[in-house]
């Protein structure tokens, strides 16, 4: 697997390519500006480019451009944004028009390096991974209704399922077993009035667009 | 002429200001005069038989008529003299009723006073010199009057009084005429305070764009300094957890500890940052920026949002602020199970009411945040309203213009 980096601030770029290595990803190159991102991407065609949102020159929501515009022009490519604030109107630009292959964390979720690991894999593998913070932003937006009617428990799972994660991914978030998880899903989609899917990509984009997303 | 000296600035003062208040004097007598004495005594001149009705009814019309038809000609020169000989500066409208006063009453009757105080000082030079002309007085009077040099001490007695007078008289006439039109040629006090009321709202303004610019500035250097370093540190940190499986347990400890107070540290300073000023409030507005604050108060919140048209960005900033530091002040005080955020724009106004059903009986009086929050609104000509009975519901009720 082959990954672009880009971020402005140095020190944390080198971090960042420390970590995405550790993942066993061989970093073919680093920009610091979306420009050079975009540039590095269509040369080396990497598996994911790992973006920060916020570069030169604008220092706006570079990163959320240049991932749409990844998306739609090399497709093979996953794009992994980095933000020191996650937004939910981004992450609805993001997925409505791609559904797959694509990440949205807060900067700091790198420290927690192990849990990064796993979101790059899945996202590079053409899953999703959403950020609790957004998340809890969509929900936050979605008050109509059937979200009332579930248990608290059933609302913990609900979020990690729309923030990407794995029925395994899950049980370890919330030290149940997948059994457990399972039976909750089952439940969530039943309230919710959601088709049950078997993969766990297509029950996640079901979840996002319940959510008014996707 | 050799004056102690301590009495010679006083001297050179009183001689400086005689001259100024003469010069100022005869100016104004000067200008009185074309305007007003001129007018009145022509028909007088021209024709012999006063009597007739229409001629005096013209001297007396005239005098009024001249000047008012010359009133914007009059102020002017009426400004240039206080400004060019007393260093006064009177501004104000070019024409307003009120300078009509000014050119018909006050001038004339300061002009007479003048022509008064030049004649008393003509009469006191003369008496007050007495004995210095009284030589060139024929001899037979000189004879038929015995005594005459004590009279002649009186009269010049008499004289420096009256010079004196003069003096103050001169001295008073200017103080009387700068008065007269400061408030008569001046700026109309109503118009006046509406110009403040301007230049008050504009500079007003200025400054909340300014502070607001700050925050901005502020924002972006944590963001791009100290937000950026702690992350970089908690990442390697993070690496150290994850990589350095074979350290002795003190030393996973302390890599623990300190991963954990670097991703305190960035959570409590990304908090701060963001109340500073969000930049998804710049490229999405309210709305988005919002979503971020509900999403991260500790209580359930719900909201909603419709902001079809945005607002200018100094009102937005004060919207997101008001919204952010009114659900801080319901985590912190209200006990509230929930709260609902609503924040509509109806025409030219943007309403945020936010509702908790918490205890109630908050007091903007009793130093929470309620007080800044009612000054933030303030500053751009918002409304404030709070109702907070005891056992709750609280609702605050903001209103905003949406344009500054």
């Amino acid at each position: 697997m082959r990954a672009v980096i880009a971020e402005d601030s140095v020190l944390l770029r080198i971090g960042l390519v420390k970590v995405v290595q550790t993942a066993g990803f061989e970093v073919v190159a680093e920009a610091a500006d979306a420009e050079g991102l975009l540039a590095a991407v269509e040369e080396h065609r990497p598996d994911i480019a790992v973006v920060d949102v916020r570069m030169p020159p604008g220092f706006t929501d570079e990163g959320v451009r240049a991932a749409l515009l990844i998306r739609r022009q090399w497709p093979d490519t996953a794009v992994l944004l980095l933000s020191q604030y996650v937004e939910e109107r981004y992450a609805a630009d993001l997925l409505t028009s791609h559904t797959s292959g694509i990440g949205y964390l807060l900067k700091q979720r790198v420290a927690d390096v192990e849990e990064f690991i796993d979101a790059l894999r899945r996202v590079a593998g053409g899953g999703t991974a959403l950020d609790p913070q957004v998340v809890a932003q969509l929900l936050v937006r979605r008050h109509s209704d059937p979200l009332d009617r579930l248990t608290s428990r059933e609302r913990d799972v609900l979020e990690l399922m729309a923030g990407g994660r794995s029925n395994a991914g899950i049980a370890g978030a919330l030290v149940i077993s997948e059994s457990a998880v399972a039976k909750h899903i089952n439940s969530i989609l039943g309230k919710l009035d959601l088709p049950v899917a078997e993969a766990d990509h297509r029950r996640v984009l079901a979840v996002l667009r319940f959510l008014g997303v996707g | 002429m050799r004056l102690p000296t301590a009495l010679r600035p006083a001297f050179e003062r009183t001689l400086h200001r005689l001259r100024r208040d003469l010069g100022f004097g005869v100016a104004g007598a000067a200008a009185q005069f074309v305007a007003w004495a001129i007018p009145m005594s022509v028909p007088w001149l021209i024709y012999e038989d006063i009597a007739a009705l229409g001629w005096v009814v013209l001297a007396l019309v005239l005098p009024l008529v001249v000047p008012a038809v010359a009133t914007p000609v009059l102020t002017r020169v009426q400004r240039w003299r206080f400004k060019e000989l007393l260093d006064i500066e009177i501004t104000g409208p070019g024409w307003a009723p009120r300078q009509l006063w000014y050119h018909l009453l006050a001038g004339p009757a300061v002009a007479w006073g003048g022509v008064l105080a030049a004649t008393m000082a003509l009469v006191g030079l003369g008496a007050a010199t007495v004995y210095l002309w009284i030589w060139g007085v024929p001899l037979s009077w000189r004879l038929d009057h015995v005594g005459y040099s004590t009279q002649a001490a009186y009269v010049t007695a008499g004289g420096l009084i009256l010079l004196g007078l003069a003096y103050a008289l001169i001295g008073a006439l200017a103080r009387l005429d700068t008065r007269a039109a400061t408030t008569l040629l001046g700026p109309v006090p109503a118009k006046e305070l509406e110009r403040r009321v301007e230049d008050l709202t504009e500079s007003r303004a200025g400054a909340v764009d300014a502070a607001d610019a700050e925050r901005r500035r502020i924002e972006r250097d944590l963001h791009d300094g100290a937000q950026q370093r702690l992350v970089s540190m908690a990442v390697n940190l993070g690496l150290a957890k994850a990589t350095l499986k074979d350290l002795p347990d003190e030393a996973r400890q302390v890599i623990d500890e300190a991963h954990r107070e670097a991703k305190g540290a960035i959570e409590e300073l990304s908090s701060l940052v963001r109340g500073l000023h969000p930049a998804v409030l710049d490229e999405l507005g309210l709305d988005a920026a919002l979503s971020g604050i509900a999403a991260r108060a500790p209580l359930p919140v719900r909201l909603h949002v419709h902001v079809p048209e945005r607002a200018a960005p100094t009102v937005e900033a004060v919207a997101y602020f008001v919204v952010s530091e009114a659900l801080a002040n319901v985590a912190k005080h209200a006990r509230a199970e929930r709260a609902d955020v609503t924040v509509v724009r109806a025409g030219g106004t943007l309403r945020i009411v936010v509702e908790d059903d918490g205890v109630g009986g908050a007091d903007p009086a009793r130093g929470s945040g309620l007080g800044g929050l009612a000054k933030r609104t303030g500053s751009v000509d918002g409304t404030f309203d709070i109702s907070s009975p005891r056992g709750g519901p609280t609702v605050i009720t903001v209103e905003l213009p949406c344009a500054l």
